[in-house]
């Protein structure tokens, strides 16, 4: 038995490496308090819908989530209704048509959301040379996820410390790995205005796009924990069963 | 292996079937009769636990490649269709890239368990050597899969590996232009990895099968390393073993699900959520957790050529592990000083583990190279003297001796006939 504990805690550390070492290397990213973090933690949908009028008011300006399809969003709350109106909100390029040619319709919730800029290259060419990345998988591909995205979002100073000389058009980012980043502070205090009267102070707006963005990052996170629940209490009950059976058959050795 | 009776089957199909292609009569004496030492522990469950790894990976995997798209235009959209839209694509990703995690951690418990009991020596070297390849095979299958969403750590990850090829002088450059089918890692690269991912779980299968044969042959080791006598000795894997296995199959896929569920991309690296961009290189390109030991060893090299060799060099040594080892008792119950220089050489690969996924400068890159010295110093110079040096233990004089105090019953429907070897 002893060497069976230290082969599983070998393991353990192995795996606990892993993420240490992912960890180590960029700035200490503050945890914030997430309704969707934990084992049965869920996505908080009114932050998500309030985190989808910022993307779609202010993020989507300059970057494409285009990956994630309209009806996406059902996952958040919005009815068939609801989605049918965001959708025809957006201009969605289509064809070709019988007479060969591209033309433009209103966007149904099957389609994905439109980027901003036709390609990479009208992108950079918009902003500065810089290429405002996808944000489809945003909380997933960055180190420390959406702690990270709230950080980054809030970190933003406006004068740089002394001896730091930020390159022409750069903004200083406490967060962003090398600190100078080519997206400007964007949250403002009631940049935006929320339909269900929640002050839109820049940590609120951070904390409800940091929210949408774990969600169409992953839609199917609360029910794969959903899931898990499930499936970890079932095959807790089996081992039981199989231990009990496995020590009955045994004990006839004896 | 035990000349077992032969199974009276009643079913008149399977006695049809048996009497013109013996594969129940088989069946039943590999893994109904078959006697296993009655003394073995639950890191015996880990050669079953593995097994139960490969038949999840292929079987998920099958349903993954009936989604996924091998082009670099599509490969990375493809996978994130499967997660978004495919029913449970997310459940079916998520099971297959744990999986290799898990699969990796239950062989090499399996190989530290063999290392520690002594089950490489003879008459098991082929057994032994067989568990290599199958190493080798995963390894090269988990580089591969790791290769195929495409994102910015499969392809820079592709990139370094496959560059390691153009250290060897002279052919290294075409080595490397044929393995990619270009000039860089890209779209011919990504195809042929997706079919040798494909192929390479079967010759993998393949592999177990000979491995799982020679093992019947000789018999499974066990705790005390000596053999067993008798039919007081074992027991028949069935039921006894089945479900003893079961359960440790089952506690392992508590703490599979516990990953897949609540932490899924815990193991892997968010670079692999950014689509791979051959003009932007990762600040770190680190393989994934169950290839930073040899990594480690390949970067304590200064020099490229002599990297690789010490990396392959690795895996290399642990074949000629029955060669090494000069001492004729296997288990380390009976050798004390080995079994602290095992328990060294278990911190040592942790160590180098934690190297690998650290910056190869400054004091990590010291640790790796002390970390690397040390390895090829326990193989290729400790184990061979200590065989010599060492006084072990004495043995029990077998195997029912120590554990029921003077002998005990025979297993119930234990029919084997003493083993051969014994």
């Amino acid at each position: 038995m002893r060497s069976l504990k230290s082969a599983i805690l070998s393991a353990a550390v192995a795996l606990g490496l892993a993420g240490a070492a992912q960890a180590s290397e960029a700035v200490h990213i503050p945890k914030q308090e997430w309704s969707h973090s934990g084992v049965f933690g869920t996505i908080d949908k009114a932050s998500a819908q309030r985190g989808f009028q910022i993307y779609k008011e202010v993020c989507s300006t300059c970057h494409s989530a285009k990956l994630v399809p309209i009806r996406t969003l059902a996952g958040i709350g919005f009815n068939e209704d609801e989605l049918k109106a965001i959708a025809a909100g957006y201009e969605v390029q289509a064809g070709p048509n019988d007479a060969g040619e591209m033309f433009m319709r209103p966007g149904i919730p099957a389609d994905r959301f439109p980027s901003p800029f036709p390609n990479d290259n009208a992108a950079r060419a918009a902003n500065n040379g810089a290429l405002p990345p996808d944000l489809s998988l945003m909380a997933k591909a960055r180190v420390g996820g959406e702690d990270y995205l709230y950080a980054f979002l809030t970190g933003f100073e406006e004068n740089p410390p002394e001896g730091v000389t930020l390159m022409p058009g750069m903004n200083y980012n406490k967060y962003f790995p090398g600190h100078q980043v080519g997206m400007p502070n964007i949250l403002m205090p009631d940049g935006v205005t929320y339909a269900d009267g929640t002050p839109a102070t820049v940590q609120q707006q951070a904390h409800d796009v940091s929210t949408f963005l774990t969600f169409i990052a992953e839609p199917h996170m609360d029910a794969r924990k959903q899931m898990g629940v499930k499936v970890i209490l079932f095959l807790i009950v089996l081992a039981g069963l199989m231990y009990a059976t496995k020590r009955k058959l045994w004990s006839t050795l004896h | 292996m035990a000349q077992a009776h032969a199974p009276q089957f009643k079913n008149p199909v399977v006695k049809w079937i048996d009497s013109r292609l013996p594969i129940f009569t088989m069946l039943d004496h590999e893994y109904n009769q078959y006697p296993m030492p009655r003394n073995v522990n639950y890191l015996w469950a880990f050669g079953a636990i593995a097994g139960i790894m490969l038949v999840i990976m292929i079987a998920t995997g099958l349903v993954l490649a009936m989604q996924y798209a091998a082009h670099t235009t599509i490969a990375f959209d493809s996978v994130e269709r499967i997660m978004r839209d495919v029913n449970y694509g997310w459940l079916l990703r998520y099971v297959h890239a744990n999986g290799a995690s898990m699969f990796f951690i239950a062989v090499y418990i399996h190989m530290f368990r063999g290392l520690y009991y002594g089950s490489y020596k003879a008459p098991r070297e082929i057994l032994w050597i067989l568990g290599v390849l199958i190493l080798l095979a995963m390894m090269a299958t988990a580089f591969m899969g790791y290769v195929l969403p495409w994102g910015q750590m499969s392809f820079w990850g592709a990139t370094v590996i496959t560059n390691l090829f153009s250290a060897f002088p002279l052919v290294g450059d075409p080595i490397v232009t044929w393995l990619w089918g270009g000039f860089s890692v890209d779209n011919p690269t990504l195809n042929r990895f997706f079919a040798l991912h494909f192929l390479l779980p079967f010759v993998l299968l393949g592999l177990v099968i000979l491995h799982t044969a020679a093992l019947h042959v000789s018999g499974s080791n066990n705790p005390l390393g000596i053999d067993a006598k008798g039919p007081q000795d074992t027991v028949p894997f069935n039921p006894y073993v089945t479900v003893k296995d079961g359960f440790a199959v089952v506690v392992f896929l508590i703490f599979y699900a516990a990953f897949v569920f609540f932490a899924p991309n815990y193991l892997g690296h968010p670079d692999n959520y950014i689509p791979a961009n051959p003009l932007v290189t990762p600040a770190h390109i680190v393989p994934e957790w169950y290839f930073l030991p040899f990594y480690a060893i390949l970067r304590a090299i200064p020099d490229k050529l002599g990297g690789v060799l010490a990396m392959f060099g690795a895996i290399a040594v642990l074949a000629a592990l029955p060669w090494l080892d000069t001492s004729k008792v296997r288990s380390c119950k009976f050798r004390p000083i080995y079994r602290q220089f095992f328990w060294i050489l278990a911190i040592d690969a942790l160590v180098l583990g934690y190297a690998g996924a650290m910056p190869a400068e400054g004091v990590w890159l010291l640790v790796a190279r002390i970390g690397t010295a040390y390895y090829f110093f326990h193989f290729l110079i400790l184990l061979p003297l200590l065989g010599k040096l060492e006084r072990p233990l004495p043995l029990p004089a077998s195997i029912c001796e120590p554990v029921l105090k003077g002998g005990g019953r025979v297993a119930a429907g234990a029919h084997a006939k003493p083993m051969e070897k014994a």
